[in-house]
């Protein structure tokens, strides 16, 4: 087997890309109607064991629905979802091999922490010494140990977190479901958590899927993402490939900030598209391998941060326009810069602020050159 | 006026109301109850007179003895009215609340456009008289009552079923009128519950009527707990009730204490009688007092 230098083999993870490997969850073409709304459109999805899965989307979309379709509290009103290759359509809540991590927490205000950590051991009538090391476990997982004897209105959010995620943990589920598990912590108590949750998942060698509308904690914990919007999937891919090659609209714009130059092909090369968008301005390179075909309408989709900023006519660029800077956003490590193209449109480029800010090289109404390379966007079909 | 006093007004409100409407009365009553029967008006004595100066207040005094309560515990009546109104009050409690929680589930369940309506229901009752209401049991309950009527065309009896004037009869009054005071807070404690609890007992292996049991009923004791005292407390010392729908052999320390006082005319034992309910009573309200303190903070 080939393996290039520079990666571990361990770090290719990739059980979707190899098609003798069994999915541990699969969707098939499953719909979900609430009265004459639908909530799921005929979706088909595998999940692979020890996938940390996000599903990504804005409210209303129908990704908690999906969550609550594999926990069993909700049952698909066509299509079938099977759990290691068995139909769990009929298997009641408390008799699947799945837990879910609450957005609430649903932490039992009239137990302990122990308790609560417990409670579903205690229901699968485990015997009461293992019942005990276990729950000893599952506190130091989380870190815990102190608070055993507390009630969950004596705890932090974090801390309440926590104890949620250890009983979920507790009964070694096949599928551990999260659902938007830090959506009530703090920006930076979220982010310290998002790593715990990866080293937890990569310690105990479980398979996650985790409900978000946060795309930064998606791109951050997933190994793949499904973006979703009106019941229906977009993309499912990698956070990678979402991030770079987004297969559409929607998802360019729900992942990060993009900008968006609508236009015409002009002319089709090997690999290469030129993109007519506006009088008088050149056109855009892009490089594209998929076929397409002079005379449709396409649109290319550019991150800021792939877009410099120069006061001189960059040399050697694949594309470049000229520009005003109309506004500024400073967020201390970047600045954003809001610049006018000759037709009106704003184009946003972003640098990161190597230099302290009393530096600047640009200031407000400053002609300035954009540049980029033609790898750096993607060129959107309709 | 500043605020100190103000506020001071405020505070004293509520105690100079406790103090004149139910300190001063208390003690009136505990005098009485010290006191001996005589025919007069009042018909007690010794009565309180200031214009005896010292002496007379030192004489009144003297008089006061604690007979009547010695009266108590000799006569059976009164010990066997107390243990039957605590068992009358204890049973219709449990019925009350076997009755009552099925009810206040049920609102709580509901959906939220139907639940004010469905209070209004559980309050509409009060907007008759209580004792109209209790006398249109004995229509539904007497031998050619509704009641007996309707099983006879079911054919289910032969004959009617002596209900009114039974210990029965009270266990239904009771149990009719005090039923909102058990759902009203049955239904604000259910009304609380977070549905995700119970999914997360579901999820975590419990069957309904497991996560029932674990979740929704010990959850739902503080309200258990304010209905079976809001119950217990007025039952013990009912009077129309039992009076009304009771037999002659039924006694509750309420029928007991309204013959001492009106047909025997005897004001101090009565008295006696009432300050042995209000002791009795305390206990019950203590504990229900702490019982409140305990749940709010359990909320905060």
């Amino acid at each position: 087997m080939n393996i290039s230098p520079n990666k571990k083999p361990s770090a290719r993870f990739a059980p979707w890309d190899d098609p003798a490997q069994k999915p541990l969850v699969r969707f098939g073409n499953v719909t979900k109607r609430f009265g004459s709304f639908t909530a799921i459109d005929n979706i088909s999805l595998d999940i692979y064991e020890r996938e940390f899965f996000a599903l990504l989307g804005p409210s209303g979309c129908g990704k908690t629905t999906m969550m609550r379709m594999l926990a069993g509290f909700e049952k698909p009103s066509e299509g079938t979802i099977s759990l290691g290759g068995e139909d769990i359509a009929d298997i009641p809540p408390y008799k699947r091999p799945v837990n879910m991590m609450f957005q609430s927490y649903a932490l039992f205000p009239h137990m302990t922490v122990e308790a609560n950590i417990a409670f579903g051991l205690k229901q699968d009538k485990w015997p009461k010494q293992q019942i005990s090391e276990r729950v000893e476990e599952m506190l130091s997982l989380v870190q815990l140990t102190k608070f055993a004897k507390r009630k969950p209105h004596q705890l932090s959010g974090g801390q309440r977190q926590r104890v949620a995620l250890a009983r979920s943990l507790a009964k070694k589920p096949k599928l551990l479901l999260l659902d938007e598990p830090l959506g009530a912590l703090d920006k930076k108590l979220r982010e310290k958590t998002q790593f715990e949750l990866m080293d937890i998942q990569e310690k105990l060698g479980m398979t996650f899927v985790i409900v978000t509308h946060d795309q930064e904690e998606a791109m951050t914990v997933a190994s793949r993402i499904a973006v979703m919007d009106d019941g229906k999937l977009i993309q499912v891919a990698t956070p990678e490939v979402i991030y770079e090659y987004p297969n559409c609209r929607y998802v360019a714009d729900f992942i990060g900030d993009v900008n968006l130059v609508e236009g015409r092909i002009s002319t089709t090369a090997e690999e290469m598209v030129k993109l007519s968008w506006a009088e008088g301005q050149g056109d855009i390179d892009i490089s594209y391998k998929n076929g397409c075909s002079a005379g449709e309408n396409a649109c290319l989709a550019i991150r800021p941060e792939k877009v410099h900023v120069t006061r001189e006519e960059p040399q050697d660029v694949d594309n470049k326009i000229r520009g005003v800077i109309h506004d500024i956003a400073y967020i201390g490590n970047l600045s954003t810069y809001y610049v006018k193209l000759g037709n009106g449109q704003i184009f946003r480029a972003q640098e990161s602020n190597r230099r302290r800010l009393a530096n600047r090289e640009f200031t407000w109404d400053d002609q300035v050159w954009l540049s980029w390379r033609n790898t750096a966007g993607v060129l959107l079909q309709k | 006026m500043d605020r100190k006093s103000g506020r001071f007004l405020l505070i004293g409100i509520p105690y100079l109301w406790l103090g004149l409407l139910f300190l001063v009365p208390f003690f009136i009553v505990l005098k009485i109850s010290l006191s001996d029967i005589a025919v007069a008006i009042p018909p007690y004595t010794p009565t309180f007179d200031l214009s005896a100066g010292w002496g007379g207040f030192t004489k009144f005094l003297s008089e006061l003895d604690f007979e009547n309560y010695i009266w108590l515990i000799e006569d059976d009546l009164y010990i066997n009215s107390y243990l039957s109104s605590l068992k009358i009050a204890f049973f219709s409690t449990l019925l009350a609340l076997l009755v009552g929680y099925p009810i206040a589930y049920a609102m709580a369940k509901a959906p939220s456009e139907w639940r004010p309506t469905l209070l209004m229901l559980i309050i509409l009752p009060f907007w008759t008289s209580f004792l109209i209401r209790v006398y249109a049991w004995i229509g539904i309950l007497k031998p050619e009552g509704f009641l007996n009527q309707f099983l006879m065309m079911l054919g289910i009896i032969d004959e009617p079923l002596q209900i009114i004037n039974t210990d029965t009869a009270v266990y239904i009054g009771i149990v009719y009128s005090y039923l909102p005071f058990m759902v009203l807070p049955l239904y604000s404690a259910l009304e609380k519950l977070d549905g995700a609890l119970l999914e997360a007992a579901e999820d975590l292996g419990c069957t309904a009527i497991q996560a029932f049991w674990k979740v929704t009923f010990p959850l739902s004791m503080p309200g258990i707990v304010a209905g079976c005292f809001l119950v217990f407390i007025p039952a013990i010392g009912e009077f129309v009730i039992p009076d009304l729908l009771g037999g002659s052999d039924t006694i509750m320390i309420g029928k007991t204490l309204w013959a001492d006082f009106f047909s025997n005319r005897d004001w101090p034992l009565a008295s006696a009688v009432a300050v042995v309910l209000l002791l009795l009573l305390i206990v019950p309200i203590v504990l229900f007092q702490r019982q409140q303190e305990r749940a709010q903070e359990a909320e905060k």
